[in-house]
Parts: C-alpha cells; sequence; structure tokens
C-alpha cells in the first residue's frame, strides 16, 4: 500500500491509503500559508533563544547575545526618570519647606507632584482631595489635630500617628467609661457641656465640673483644642467621629484612635515635601 | 504513506513514543532543577506567622487572586506607584504563590503598612465606605466569623514537609502565637512571637478585641506584604534578569 496511491476520482485528491468498508478519506494537505507561518514560528522561537535570555541549566540559564534584563532596563528607565527631575529633585532636598513656597516654580511642581501622590497614597482614607470621611479628618478646611502649619504636616505626613514608627505621634485619650474612670451619668454631663461649647445645646453645670476635672488639660478649657497632644477643638461643628449626643458619650466611654501610617521609606524625602505643601496650600493649613 | 511503518511495529512506536514524552517532560523539568539559582538572597524573608498563614488561607479561600495582582513588575510605573518590583525571594515560602494575573483591583504584593489596620477592617466590611469608586464586594462576614485554628500547626507542618523552614518550636507555639499576635489578652508578652517572627505587625486588627476573627486574620496579612525584605542590604545589579 505505501507503494501505490489512490486517488479519489471526484476531487482528484490522494487519499490516505486507508479503507473501510470501501470508504477512503482524502489526504487533503494543509493551506501552504498556514505551513510556512507555522515553519516561520519555529524558526522565530530558535532565534529568539539564541537572543534573549531562554532556557534554564543546572548552572545558571542561558543569557543571550543581546544581554537583555528586563531589570536592568528599568534601572536604566529610573536613572532617566531621575535625571529628568533632578533640577526640581536637588532644590528640593536643599531647601527648606519655606523656601520652597515662597518660590513659584518650585510651589507649582510640588502642587503637580503632589496631587499625584495624594491621589495614590492619601486619598484612601481622606478622600479625594482631601474631603475627609468619618474617622479621617478633612483636609480642606483650616482646623488641624495635629497642627496645620506647612512643618506640622510636612511630621504628620512623615512619621504619622500612632504607629510603630518610634518617632510617630503619639497620643492617647483615655477610656473614661470602659476604664471605670467616669460614671455613665458624668459621662452623659460632659457630653451635654462639650455640645454646649460648639453653642449646639444649654449648658451643664456637672458636665462642666467633669470636664475641668477631666478633659481641659488636652482640650483645652473652653474646648479649643491643644495641638501638641493632638487633642482637637471641641468647640466647633467638626466632629471625627459623629458630633451628635450618642457619638460623643461612645467616644468618651471607649475612644476610637486614629491611626495614620508612617510614609518615610515608602516615599522619599522629596515626594513629602512635596505631598506636604500640595495639603498645605492646595488643601488649606492654617499659619 | 510512511507512518504505516510505525502502526505496524508495536515495539518501534513505543520506542518512538518514549523519545517524545521525555523531550516534553525534560522541557518542563529541568528548569524546576535551576529554580534555587532564581530566588535572590536578601535578608529578611521569613516563614508566615501563624496570624498570616491562617490570613493567607482567606485570601485564597476567598478568591482575592482573581482580582488582585501580588507582582510589583519591573516597569517605571508599576515601581513608582506601588514600590520596588517584587523579588522571587518574597514568595519563596508561598504554597501556591499569589502573583496572579488580572488587576481589576490594586497590585497588593506591598500594600503591608499602606494604610491602617481600622482602614482595611473598614474597607473589607464595605469597601464602598472609604473608596466610593470601588467595584469590591463586601467581606463583612469576616469579622462575624471565629478564626478556626485549632490545626494552625498542622498547617505549619504541612508547610514544612514542602520546604518551608519552621522550627518546633514555631509548630508548637503556633496557636498560642496566633492569640498573643491577635492581642487578646493584650498584655500577652509579644517578644517571644517577635523573635519567631521579626516585623510581625501586632495589635487587634479588627476592632474586637475579645475574639480572633478571620477579619483579624486576613488584616494581618495584610499588613505584612512586601514589608519583609530588607533593600537597605539588597544589591539589585547582582539579580539583573
Amino acid at each position: 500500500m505505501a507503494s501505490s496511491k489512490y486517488v479519489d476520482a471526484l476531487t482528484g485528491r490522494e487519499t490516505t491509503g486507508h479503507e473501510w468498508d470501501g470508504i477512503r478519506e482524502l489526504n487533503t494537505p494543509l493551506p501552504k500559508w498556514w505551513l510556512y507561518v507555522f515553519y516561520a514560528t519555529i524558526i522565530w522561537a530558535a532565534v529568539y533563544m539564541v537572543v534573549f535570555p531562554a532556557v534554564p541549566w543546572l548552572s545558571g540559564y542561558t543569557r543571550g547575545i543581546w544581554g537583555y534584563s528586563s531589570r536592568a532596563d528599568l534601572n536604566h528607565a529610573m536613572e532617566n526618570l531621575r535625571a529628568q527631575r533632578a533640577v526640581w529633585y536637588e532644590q528640593f532636598a536643599q531647601k527648606s519647606l519655606q523656601e520652597i513656597v515662597q518660590d513659584d516654580r518650585l510651589l507649582q511642581f510640588a502642587r503637580a507632584g503632589g496631587e499625584v501622590i495624594f491621589a495614590e497614597n492619601c486619598a484612601a482614607c481622606h478622600g479625594t482631595g482631601g474631603v475627609g470621611r468619618p474617622g479621617y479628618p478633612v483636609l480642606v478646611d483650616d482646623e488641624w489635630i495635629w497642627g496645620g502649619k506647612l512643618d506640622d504636616v510636612h511630621t504628620t505626613v512623615t512619621y504619622g500617628i500612632r504607629n510603630a514608627n518610634a518617632d510617630s505621634r503619639q497620643s492617647a485619650m483615655p477610656a473614661f467609661g470602659a476604664d471605670g474612670v467616669l460614671t455613665p451619668q458624668e459621662i452623659a454631663a460632659v457630653a451635654d457641656h462639650v455640645l454646649s461649647l460648639s453653642g449646639a445645646g444649654p449648658a451643664n453645670a456637672e458636665g462642666a465640673r467633669v470636664y475641668a476635672e477631666n478633659c481641659n488639660v488636652c482640650h483645652g478649657d473652653v474646648g479649643e483644642g491643644i495641638a501638641d497632644v493632638g487633642a482637637p477643638a471641641l468647640n466647633n461643628s467638626i466632629w471625627l467621629f459623629g458630633g451628635g449626643r450618642d457619638a460623643l458619650i461612645a467616644q468618651i466611654t471607649r475612644p476610637r484612635q486614629g491611626v495614620m501610617p508612617a510614609w518615610t521609606g515608602r516615599l522619599d524625602d522629596v515626594q513629602i515635601k512635596q505631598v506636604a505643601v500640595y495639603v498645605h496650600t492646595v488643601l488649606g493649613g492654617g499659619q | 504513506m510512511r507512518h504505516e511503518i510505525l502502526e505496524k511495529n508495536v515495539i518501534l512506536l513505543s520506542i518512538c513514543i518514549l523519545i517524545t514524552v521525555s523531550i516534553g517532560g525534560l522541557v518542563q523539568l529541568v528548569p524546576l532543577f535551576a529554580m534555587e539559582q532564581t530566588i535572590e538572597k536578601v535578608d529578611g524573608v521569613r516563614p508566615y506567622s501563624p496570624l498570616e498563614l491562617a490570613g493567607r488561607n482567606i485570601y485564597v479561600r476567598e478568591g482575592c487572586y482573581t482580582c488582585h495582582s501580588q507582582q510589583v513588575r519591573p516597569f517605571r510605573d508599576e515601581v513608582e506607584r506601588y514600590g520596588h518590583y517584587s523579588l522571587a525571594a518574597e514568595s519563596m515560602y508561598d504554597h501556591p504563590f499569589q502573583w496572579g494575573s488580572k488587576r481589576s483591583g490594586p497590585d497588593l504584593a506591598r500594600v503591608g503598612g499602606k494604610y491602617s489596620s481600622e482602614w482595611h477592617a473598614a474597607h473589607l466590611t464595605n469597601p464602598r465606605s472609604v473608596v466610593p469608586e470601588s467595584i469590591m464586594p463586601p467581606y463583612g462576614f469576616l469579622a462575624r466569623r471565629d478564626l478556626n485554628y485549632a490545626d494552625i500547626a498542622d498547617h505549619l507542618r504541612t508547610l514544612r514537609i514542602v520546604g518551608v523552614p519552621y522550627t518546633d518550636e514555631q509548630i508548637a507555639q503556633a496557636a498560642a502565637d496566633v492569640a498573643t499576635q491577635a492581642q487578646v489578652e493584650p498584655t500577652d508578652d509579644t517578644d517571644a512571637l517577635l523573635a519567631r517572627y521579626p516585623k510581625a505587625v501586632v495589635g487587634d486588627f479588627d476592632g474586637n478585641p475579645e475574639r480572633v476573627t478571620e477579619m483579624d486574620a486576613l488584616v494581618a496579612y495584610l499588613q505584612m506584604l512586601g514589608t519583609l525584605v530588607d533593600f537597605t542590604s539588597y544589591k539589585p545589579e547582582l539579580d539583573y534578569r
């Protein structure tokens, strides 16, 4: 059979030479274009294996005659990027924050870069554009828990708040209710007093007494807040964890304590300066 | 038709099948023998702490990898956004690795320490509460489910069989370490835990200190992702590839 060719009378094509009960199978060849593309891919693979890193072996791998390395490529790209930014980066690294905000061009660079850095890193908690969320402070207003000066913002961004970094801002409001410092009646009274500080409720003499004994050391005599200890002002209508009476009672009983990560290490010094300038000059910082 | 020779000679056919399958098998197998050399020599990578491992199991169970990759690729835009590109060494104790291949959500390879644990708990409970444009499903049920870690030592033991260097001490202390890392008793001495698992993030992760929940485990895992390698001592130019 191998020597003889069967040709189908109807199509003029060869058959495979097999026969089952008088039925023969046409031996239709692959289209030529398909076959040549297939051969081309085989040649491509062979060339690729010579040119690029390809075959792992017991003592390493074939590196390819072009010496391609994606990591070296990245290093090259990052060096180009650093060179492009160097003119700005050097000035940023050398100048103080005050000098930066007084130089229009540096200020613009800081705001543009800061906006991108903020969107990627800060907006998840503080909201797009710094509008804040319950538990995460609004940054567009002029109220600042840990101080709103440029240097304060810079310090907060660098080291964060209540995290594991040794230089992070630290303070803890006592759990007046959960630890039994105050009775529920006293807590309710002082909550009323706190509401009265911003004119949201009537005065409460009992609450004022409890406040003077427990709260004014950090929050100030009239609830003006003390940034050095991260105690927010209570005499306005800005509330981090909710401003109703129930929310105040909950906060005094078992306070929630906000945590902010340290950004040193994750962002470089210039990036931190940029985002601090952005937060202070675009979103709204204090003097 | 010359294949008739093969089709009618069973010995020859068998020999040819053996050769073909051997080539295919070698192409798949030989690279595995060289795998050790592909792992960079770095300082700081350690096996997962028991709580992190439990969290990782939840990460796998919930299919987080279908939307989140754990692989910062060596491209400029990725390195600018996420940080140093991922190293093979960072997933050498992963069985299986969670590199993923799809990013409906952001890459998570370096998410550790980027947000507070409170944020993670709020975000997992209702992603829209902190990221309005998020399309992630809510996972609030994790905070209501107690973590089942009665068999956590067996997980460590199993991983040791496939090459993760857990010590006898780590296996013996596994269940206790879960409770310590989640701070069930806030006075728990964490020194021993941190000696066994340096850089482990200790704390009550879900705002519910009385219980160890699946939320605690998952957040503990997320908070250590990408934080282990000491990049100050790492020389990337030695591993250009």
